[in-house]
């Protein structure tokens, strides 16, 4: 479960990114985030991972009050949220195997564990065989699956995309939502940022637009720019 | 974290400050340069502190006053004397050493010398018995001669009282050159460490930058500080004992190949020897000393390098 009450962030230089955003968000739940650029949709992931701090207002996700959160506790939270980036963030001189791994190793689980999870995670979004693979060998929609792997493999409670279509072609953006359907499936609460309207108005979940630090609209099965 | 857990990441990040190691191989070669700089200035100090103590310490147990006692004092007198001198405050020892012995000594002394031998013989032995004197104080010899300089005394003497009194001036050079040179030795420690330091310091830095998406990602991806601390840690601290190795090992081999020139360059004042046994007799301390010194100036200059890098970074 996600909850955001009354949060607002402003940063010293640009002023006002987020005012007094409230967001509920049910676990197994697939919610879609539009917006402009710079209305605000980065800074909500941010505060979510905790890469800020919000200025005032209370974030609770899973249970995990953040007020209450210490620095050291921090790479515990980011263990238990995936995420994934529209530049992907793998690591070049890693192999497909070793960046989904890389994310095991961090947490400390051994190499036998390694070994047995990697390969049934690269199964889901479709790169058993590419295992070996470095990611320049591999095409965008490829890559984002990597790092979709990546951030699933250690099974979180919530899965965050931000703009992950935002460098493919339609048909790879479509091979890479339809892979955050299943990891849905599965149980995982994926929230969603894009600007492809045609994937927002597909998927027909709910849609969160936020404009200017503020929801505009909150809609279940919602569509893009729709209020 | 569950204990197996902890172990696995201890051992991933020892692998991985070792993979770092390698990996920036040619700065890593520059930071041990220098480090290895620094260790070997400290063993030098080290050794040569003890060398100088050990110099002082020989030159002053030698310092002795001889009394040269005419043919015509007799045992009577002369234990007479003895007893006087034993009454004086500073005198630690007296020795007494007959003709004959005196004359055997010289002929030892001189073995090489067949001239000086054939200009002497035992039946005409010109060597005069003497009282070998060691005071307690090598400086506070005043007493001492004031007592020699009495006339009754000096009426005994065959020949003037012999005063180290030359190597004395000698000896207070030395003191105060060792003087001078712990304080430079000191000096000089504290800069080469800090150079050193400052050199690890960019090392680390530099090999931050150079894997800043690297670090980044591990961040996002939930890695502790421990983990991406660690392997710049363990990196620096393979520094300091490869340094650590490289300069006993030079050492070692320096006075190896080079003792007699060393022996020759320090023109007789210090006992390059000593200094040698020293080392060898010392080695796994000095080991265990130089392993330890370089450890931490590693580790602590990248601890500063990441705390700095972290702290930006959450």
């Amino acid at each position: 479960m996600i909850l955001l009450d009354r949060v607002s962030k402003t940063y010293n230089r640009r002023g006002v990114a987020l005012e007094r955003i409230s967001l509920h968000v049910e676990p197994k739940e697939f919610v879609i985030i539009v917006g402009p650029s710079g209305a605000g949709k980065s800074t909500l992931f941010k505060l979510l991972t905790r890469e800020e701090k919000p200025s005032s207002g209370k974030i609770i996700v899973g249970g995990m009050d953040y007020e209450h959160l210490k620095d050291r506790d921090v790479p515990l939270l980011r263990r238990k949220i995936g995420v994934v980036f529209q530049d992907f963030k793998l690591l070049n001189n890693k192999t497909v195997f070793e960046n989904v791994a890389f994310a095991l190793e961090i947490a400390g689980i051994s190499n036998n564990e390694i070994k047995h999870t990697v390969p049934k995670v690269l199964e889901i979004v479709g790169l058993k065989d590419k295992a070996n693979n470095y990611p320049q060998e591999l095409s965008g929609g490829e890559r984002q699956r990597v790092a979709i792997a990546r951030a699933i493999v250690r099974q979180p409670k919530i899965l965050i995309a931000d703009e992950p279509t935002g460098n493919l072609d339609p048909k790879h953006a479509w091979d890479v939502i339809s892979v955050l359907e299943k990891v849905n499936r599965f149980g995982t609460t994926v929230l969603l940022t894009t600007h492809n309207m045609e994937i927002v108005d597909k998927l027909k979940r709910r849609v969160v637009t936020i404009e200017g630090g503020q929801i505009v609209s909150d809609k279940a099965q919602g569509k893009y720019r729709n209020q | 974290m569950s204990y197996s857990r902890k172990m696995i990441t201890g051992e991933r990040i020892v692998k991985n400050g070792f993979i770092n190691f390698w990996r920036n191989i040619w700065l890593s070669v520059a930071a041990i340069a220098m480090m290895l700089i620094t260790l070997t200035i400290l063993l030098f100090a080290v050794i040569a502190n003890a060398t100088f103590g050990h110099t002082i310490s020989d030159i002053t147990s030698h310092i002795d006053v001889s009394v040269y006692l005419k043919d015509s004092v007799t045992d009577a007198q002369r234990s007479q004397l003895i007893q006087k001198l034993y009454n004086i405050d500073n005198v630690k020892s007296v020795t007494y050493l007959n003709k004959t012995q005196a004359l055997k000594n010289y002929e030892a002394d001189n073995a090489n010398n067949p001239d000086l031998l054939s200009a002497i013989s035992q039946t005409d032995n010109p060597l005069p018995a003497s009282l070998n004197i060691k005071p307690k104080d090598p400086n506070q010899l005043q007493s001492l001669k004031d007592f020699l300089d009495r006339p009754e005394i000096t009426a005994m003497q065959s020949d003037p009282t012999s005063y180290s009194g030359d190597r004395k001036a000698a000896i207070d050079k030395i003191t105060s050159a060792t003087h001078f040179f712990q304080q430079a030795g000191v000096a000089g420690i504290i800069v080469f460490i800090f150079i050193s330091m400052l050199i690890i310091f960019n090392t680390i830095r530099m090999a931050i930058f150079n894997r800043r998406d690297e670090l980044i990602i591990m961040r996002l991806l939930g890695a502790s500080t421990g983990f991406i601390r660690g392997p710049f840690i363990v990196e620096t601290m393979l520094y300091g004992l490869v340094a650590a190795l490289l300069s006993l090992g030079a050492v070692a081999a320096l006075f190896a190949v080079a003792s007699q020139t060393l022996q020759a360059s320090s023109l007789g004042l210090l006992d390059i020897n000593y200094s040698n046994n020293y080392f060898r007799n010392r080695l796994w301390q000095i080991l265990t000393i130089q392993i330890l010194a370089g450890i931490i100036i590693g580790a602590v200059s990248s601890l500063i390098a990441t705390r700095r890098y972290l702290k930006h970074h959450r």
